[in-house]
């Protein structure tokens, strides 16, 4: 089924078929970024605008190479350069950006449903680039995209979410995409960072990570965010490394032929022992590869064909 | 769109002796069979392109590589289309670089396609020369483009449609005239 949405907003509200042809479209597109010229010409004269309110590496630049490889013109709104700091609201700042005839913005915000704000009264495709604790789309697509690649099939697949999944937009992003394409989900953490609630997402909760673990095909570390830690949800670093960490004794409860995900930026040593991070199982640098294929996908599907109406 | 079928124009025995015919005259112009490469443009090309691969070898001993071209990053008419289009694989294992490109296609019309093709061939490389073999010309050039090889020249007019059947994909080999029916 072809993609009918003229924004993405995030994966909720998407069909698997949806899902599944943004997958087949990265894959298509990926082979551009492993030319000797990486760049195709679809995209030419198309202006894409990339705004974030929160500091990013990855996103910011997967998207920027995204753009630049399908020949689309990007430019980047830096918050702290910008009339932002002059008091300029958020919605005066989008505006201004929109006389300016671009034909997507791509959007981080620390609060949760700002992109889908912005796109009540914008003309552009909107992509949610992270909206607080909400969604993270693209990072859901690249590693549903990543799990295909490694496991074919998601089906009754067993993928273990662990760590702070209260504050994460992607757990959420990827517990809705995951679960439209028919894997199995478990979640563990420590309790004050999962609350029982997400079992309405039809996900199975299991605080003890030696027990979630067990024969799990993929495992997905999340980013504990110290930054937002300050009212401490735990005891301490170590307790938590002790109780949820992914060391080599934990991983082989896991199936031998398992795969280690991380979002990024990981913490060594805390959320995953280096030796993890860095052994073959771990997938964390495809992840990053795939990223640019995906976004191309989703660029490739939101600008290209007439203008649609939004049925977002 | 409905569309009814006004004539059968080849069948699989002609296709085969077209493709004969076209592959002899391959042979002839290429002294240096070593240095060619086939491009076969999605999705009918293909096959066309691995027939004539087969018979190369059937008749020369060589391997030709066959290339798998998706053109639809090239297109000119992208923003125009009502809807997206799928984009698929564009799988060339080796290097067209200095390379004799045999670019192939079922149906030379407007030349928009063959046109996306050559600038999607160099941006992957540099090609010493592209030739063009298509299996039916069927006139209505938009842009300056010749085939060097032709299965069929067959007039039609612009409302026509041309359908390539292969029977790797299709259930046989044939080439039909068909007309679109405006629904009352």
């Amino acid at each position: 089924m072809p993609f009918v949405h003229k924004h993405l907003l995030g994966i909720q509200h998407l069909t698997a078929s949806e899902i599944l042809t943004i997958l087949d479209t990265a894959e298509s597109l990926f082979e551009i970024s492993t030319r000797e010229v990486k760049k195709v010409p679809i995209l030419r004269g198309k202006t894409i605008i990339n705004l974030f309110f929160e500091p990013s590496t990855r996103t910011r630049s997967s998207f920027e190479l995204a753009a630049k490889r399908l020949s689309a013109d990007i430019i980047n709104f830096n918050q702290q350069t910008s009339s932002v700091v002059k008091g300029e609201s958020l919605k005066d700042t989008v505006l201004n950006l929109e006389a300016m005839n671009p034909d997507a913005l791509i959007i981080r915000h620390f609060a949760a449903g700002t992109p889908h704000y912005i796109s009540t009264f914008c003309r552009s495709h909107i992509i949610n680039a992270g909206d607080g604790a909400h969604e993270h789309p693209t990072q859901a697509l690249l590693d549903a995209f990543t799990i295909r690649q490694a496991k074919k099939n998601f089906k009754d697949l067993k993928v273990v979410i662990i760590g702070d999944i209260l504050h994460s937009r992607v757990a959420r992003s990827n517990i809705f995409c995951l679960n439209k394409l028919g894997a199995k989900i478990i979640l563990s953490g420590p309790p004050p960072l999962l609350p029982l609630e997400f079992k309405k997402f039809g996900v199975d909760i299991d605080f003890n990570l030696d027990r979630a673990i067990k024969g799990a095909d993929v495992i997905m570390m999340l980013r504990i965010q110290l930054e937002r830690q300050q009212k401490s949800s735990f005891p301490s670093l170590r307790e938590y490394r002790n109780l949820y960490s992914l060391t080599k004794k934990r991983f082989r409860r896991a199936k031998k032929n398992a795969i280690i995900m991380h979002p990024g930026p990981i913490n060594r040593g805390v959320e995953i022992s280096a030796e993890m991070a860095d052994s073959a199982k771990s997938v964390i640098l495809k992840q990053v590869e795939n990223g640019i294929a995906v976004r191309m996908a989703i660029l490739y599907i939101l600008l290209g064909g007439k203008e649609r109406d939004s049925i977002d | 769109m409905e569309e009814k079928i006004k004539a059968r124009i080849m069948d699989s025995r002609r296709i085969k002796r077209v493709i004969h015919r076209m592959t002899t005259e391959i042979i002839e112009r290429n002294r240096n069979l070593k240095n060619l490469v086939i491009i076969g443009i999605r999705t009918r090309g293909i096959y066309i392109g691995k027939r004539i691969s087969r018979l190369i070898k059937e008749l020369e001993n060589i391997e030709i590589p066959v290339g798998v071209l998706d053109i639809t990053l090239y297109r000119d008419d992208f923003s125009e289309l009502e809807a997206q289009l799928m984009v698929k694989k564009t799988e060339i294992n080796f290097s067209v670089t200095k390379k004799n490109v045999l670019l192939i296609d079922d149906v030379l019309f407007t030349g928009r396609t063959i046109r996306a093709a050559m600038d999607s061939l160099i941006d992957l490389g540099r090609p010493k020369t592209i030739q063009l073999l298509v299996l039916i010309d069927r006139g209505h050039r938009e842009l300056p483009i010749r085939a060097d090889y032709v299965g069929k020249v067959l007039p039609t007019s612009k409302q026509e449609l041309v359908h390539v059947r292969l029977k790797e994909i299709d259930e046989n080999d044939e080439v039909l005239i068909a007309e679109p029916q405006r629904i009352k």
